[in-house]
């Protein structure tokens, strides 16, 4: 089902759900969106396997975690987000800034046009250039 | 047939749609961070996302196919109330997603498409792909379905009718393929082995692997 042979040491993340095949499955989306987007940081050298998986192994046993995992990429992304804090590239507030501008994007946008963020109609505000 | 190229009414009301949650949301405002830093190569991560898009889904909608052809009392529920019999296999879809599985015959073969934008039923099949999203497939499924399944390698004997169906944002289609020939007595995890995401979609028809030579 491959097309090409995705040999990210991400696909041995702890915890990452898998089929009987070894590859890895989402239930949304984004979680696939987001495993993506970390398969080609690490591609690029942006953090090393072992900052990963430091990152990741302090998310997922974070206290109030599910018991049952279903909130295992709700923890990868949070470690995502710390990992490109630690790393200088983002902060805190500048991503919760943007999460809740693509939010109001997505309201305003009519069904069918291409989400984007410009639609946010407080986006000046809140977000000068980044 | 409500939902049979009624084309233009059924996609009113389309704007609860455009709604996304926190974890989407928090995604999309990484990636729109790291572009503007220069840290992603958005073509290179779109061809990474489309390698994972067979991963996210189809295998559950391979699930359900197999599931009907060797229940006939799911397969009975599926045709009636799509959504709740997904539902109890695990596989639920955003809220106020509703489903509808149509079953191909030796007479009719159902095509899905989604003329307005690219409506489709993530929770089986997964990430839609690039030609789902494409205006040419968009446009030409309606006006030429013959046409668009003949690019995908699909020829239906003469007096065999396509139905085409019109995806929304709160009613999205399983197309229910046909059983092949020589499965009796297959086991539904060998029959879901079987089922493609294109067969689901309607642009591809499914063979027994060990086909005669």
């Amino acid at each position: 089902m491959s097309r090409c042979d995705v040999a990210s040491a991400l696909v041995s993340s702890p915890g990452l759900p898998r089929s009987r095949e070894g590859d890895p499955v989402f239930a949304e989306p984004w979680q696939a969106q987001a495993f993506a987007l970390t398969v080609h940081l690490h591609e690029r050298g942006l953090f090393t396997w072992t900052e990963w998986a430091q990152h990741l192994a302090h998310e997922v046993h974070r206290d109030g975690r599910a018991a049952d995992a279903s909130d295992y990429f709700d923890a990868w992304v949070a470690a995502l987000t710390h990992l490109l804090i630690d790393k200088g590239v983002a902060e805190e507030g500048m991503v919760l800034a943007l999460q809740q501008s693509w939010q109001r994007a997505a309201e305003a946008t009519p069904h069918g046009e291409p989400i984007v963020l410009e639609n946010d109609p407080q986006r000046c505000s809140t977000h000068q250039g980044v | 047939m409500e939902g049979e190229l009624s084309v233009s009414g059924e996609h009113h009301d389309h704007d609860h749609d455009n709604h996304y949650s926190d974890m989407q949301a928090r995604v999309r405002a990484l990636e729109t961070v790291l572009a503007e830093k220069g840290l992603i190569d958005p073509a290179a991560l779109d061809v990474i996302v489309e390698t994972y898009e067979t991963k996210v889904g189809p295998r559950n909608g391979a699930h359900v196919v197999a599931r009907a052809w060797s229940d006939p009392v799911f397969a009975d529920w599926l045709l009636r109330d799509a959504t709740a019999a997904i539902a109890s296999l695990g596989y639920t879809g955003r809220q106020g997603e509703h489903m509808r599985a149509v079953f191909n015959t030796k007479d009719t073969h159902n095509l899905v498409v989604c003329t307005l934008c690219s409506c489709y039923p993530w929770s089986v099949l997964g990430l839609p792909p690039v030609w789902y999203k494409a205006p040419a497939y968009r446009s030409r499924a309606v006006i030429d379905p013959r046409g668009v399944l003949a690019e995908f390698g699909v020829t239906l004997p003469e007096g065999v009718n396509i139905r085409v169906w019109d995806s929304t944002a709160e009613l999205r289609y399983l197309v229910v393929p046909q059983r092949p020939a020589g499965t009796e007595g297959w086991s539904e995890t060998d029959l879901a082995s079987l089922v493609t995401r294109d067969s689901m979609i309607g642009t591809g028809l499914l063979h027994r692997p060990e086909v005669s030579t």
